[in-house]
């Protein structure tokens, strides 16, 4: 690509003049090895929270004889994502798409055509960025595992799973990260809270609502059958989150840093906010609890966290440890829907809440790091609500219909039988423990 | 001879070992089971749903003894796991027809 030679010439130039003027400004194509360093491990991290971190999470929160399905669903997304983000999902996200642009990218980069080691995405070669927005692509179908868990069919799952990438991921990425149409009004989400906690929780909320509860749900299903493997993923996602939202800053500078202190701030307030009112109304803070409000803050912080600083972390904490947990009761218990593991209720409404939220703590009386340029708070809003409303209507009405395909093409649903063995054995042919 | 057989709580078995070891019973057999009684199961929250837990954990202990050591055995067992709340669990004694020790042949009394 012939303009990427010349930037790269550019580059170089600038590259010389720098060393020998030093006081003259880098030019933008300019590597930078600290910068590339820190995407490249926040790459590694966010990997890390699907696999193992979620499957882990979510694995811990179902019955014995199904987790091992759970942790095939995330590990199977994972793979399948991976090939078609090469195949097309990266270029129509991030790439130009002419007339088109507004609503989505272009295939010029399908299959990385053209890119090589030489291409650079800012401060960082493109195929650092290519790997770290890939490992987005990879969580967020797989959050939505959390919807469909112990009935669902593995056929259903990678279809829905690959269709839906391209539908509802791809395009809603390229709306708001990719010179898209949110992006151009001024919408902002710094790690995803619109592009991956909104899709997903939507979408987890569509399919559960189609594909039926459990049997017996609400008052007759099991237990999560094992607490303390769900800590434990829920832990990796902590630290994964880090990657997720300070990497986001793609550069290690202080920016980063901040993103980082505010991530870790709202997941211990959410978590602390979770556990006590669970102590006060039930009498007990559990261990489920509080690592749900983790989840929770964690969720609720991602688009704030390059705009906010610590004290509106705090509040972002304790109000999501709070109202999402209102929430899950409110999704099982009196609309009756079995998001079983609770992804619309943590992530999609967390990922509502730090969207709108950022709007006003981004104010510098909340030591929040400013708004843009020109745009008031109120403007912000509405910006943030258009972003929200027109994500989730989207991501509402794709999903429906790629779920209604899957039913007529797979079937959604394993037989009552199958579903009282377990999915481990009947789908997977495998067994997590012996009963 | 007699089997005695008692259902009690997990976190009595040391207890009722040690009460059982006291009166010279050397041999018991334990199996980790599920059940209830009047108890009837309880109640978790996870995320603030409730679900019905109906099979509690309980331990089975099994001991064969001659009719001498039969009520000082149940009264071992009833002391060592009793904690007067509900669940405590239940003793049964039934007559055994025939005992034989594997390694020696002997049978009766002399195999207990």
């Amino acid at each position: 690509m012939p303009n990427r030679k010349i930037s790269s010439v550019i580059a170089m130039l600038a590259g010389i003049g720098v060393v020998l003027w030093p006081g003259l400004a880098a030019a933008q194509d300019t590597l930078s090895g600290g910068d590339t360093a820190w995407i490249l491990t926040s790459t590694a991290l966010v990997l890390f929270m699907t696999l193992p971190g979620l499957a882990l999470f979510y694995g811990g929160l179902v019955r014995a004889s199904s987790v091992l399905s759970v942790l095939m669903h995330c590990f199977a997304i994972c793979c399948l994502v991976s090939v078609l983000w090469l195949v097309a999902g990266y270029s129509l996200a991030f790439s130009d798409g002419g007339f088109a642009n507004p609503i989505i990218g272009g295939l010029d980069k399908a299959f990385f055509a053209g890119i090589g080691t030489d291409a650079m995405f800012g401060t960082i070669p493109e195929g650092v960025f290519f790997m770290f927005q890939m490992t987005f692509a990879i969580i967020t179908p797989a959050l939505i595992v959390g919807a469909y868990p112990e009935r669902v069919k593995f056929s259903a799952v990678l279809f829905f799973s690959a269709i839906w990438l391209f539908v509802v991921y791809v395009p809603v990425t390229h709306w708001v990260w990719g010179g898209g149409w949110l992006a151009d009004m001024g919408v902002r989400d710094f790690a995803g809270g619109i592009v991956v906690h909104v899709t997903a929780g939507v979408s987890a909320l569509v399919f559960a609502a189609i594909l039926g509860g459990r049997r017996g749900f609400p008052d007759q299903v099991r237990p999560p059958h094992n607490p303390g493997i769900t800590m434990m993923g829920a832990a990796m996602l902590w630290v994964g989150w880090f990657g997720f939202n300070a990497g986001s800053a793609l550069a290690a500078d202080g920016n980063a840093g901040m993103a980082m202190l505010v991530t870790h701030i709202s997941a211990a307030t959410a978590s602390l906010s979770w556990a006590t009112v669970e102590w006060i109304k039930f009498g007990k803070p559990s261990l489920i609890g509080i690592v749900t409000g983790m989840v929770a803050g964690l969720a609720t912080i991602t688009p704030a966290s390059g705009f906010v600083g610590p004290v509106g972390a705090l509040i972002i904490g304790a109000v999501a440890g709070i109202v999402c947990q209102w929430m899950t009761t409110w999704i099982k218990q009196t609309i009756r829907i079995d998001d079983s593991l609770d992804v619309f209720a943590v992530h999609g409404v967390g990922g509502i809440l730090g969207t709108l939220m950022l709007s006003f703590l981004a104010l510098e009386s909340f030591q929040g790091l400013g708004l843009a340029e020109g745009m008031s708070v109120g403007d912000h809003l509405f910006v943030q609500v258009v972003g929200i409303v027109s994500v989730a209507i989207w991501s509402a009405l794709a999903s429906y219909i790629i779920i209604k395909l899957a039913s007529v093409l797979f079937g959604l649903r394993v037989s009552d039988e199958d579903e009282i063995e377990g999915l481990d054995i009947t789908a997977h042919g495998e067994r997590s423990y012996d009963l | 001879m007699k089997m005695v057989m008692a259902v009690i709580k997990p976190h009595k078995l040391d207890a009722v070992r040690e009460a059982l070891t006291g009166i010279g019973i050397d041999g018991m057999t334990v199996t980790e089971v599920r059940g209830y009684g009047r108890q009837k199961g309880h109640t978790e929250i996870y995320r603030g749903a409730e679900y019905a837990v109906n099979f509690l954990p309980k331990v089975k202990i099994e001991i064969a003894i001659g009719d001498d050591l039969v009520e000082r055995a149940v009264e071992a067992i009833q002391g060592a796991a009793h904690t007067g709340k509900i669940g405590d669990g239940k003793v049964f004694v039934y007559d055994m027809g025939r005992a034989v020790r594997i390694r020696t042949g002997e049978t009766g009394d002399e195999a207990l």
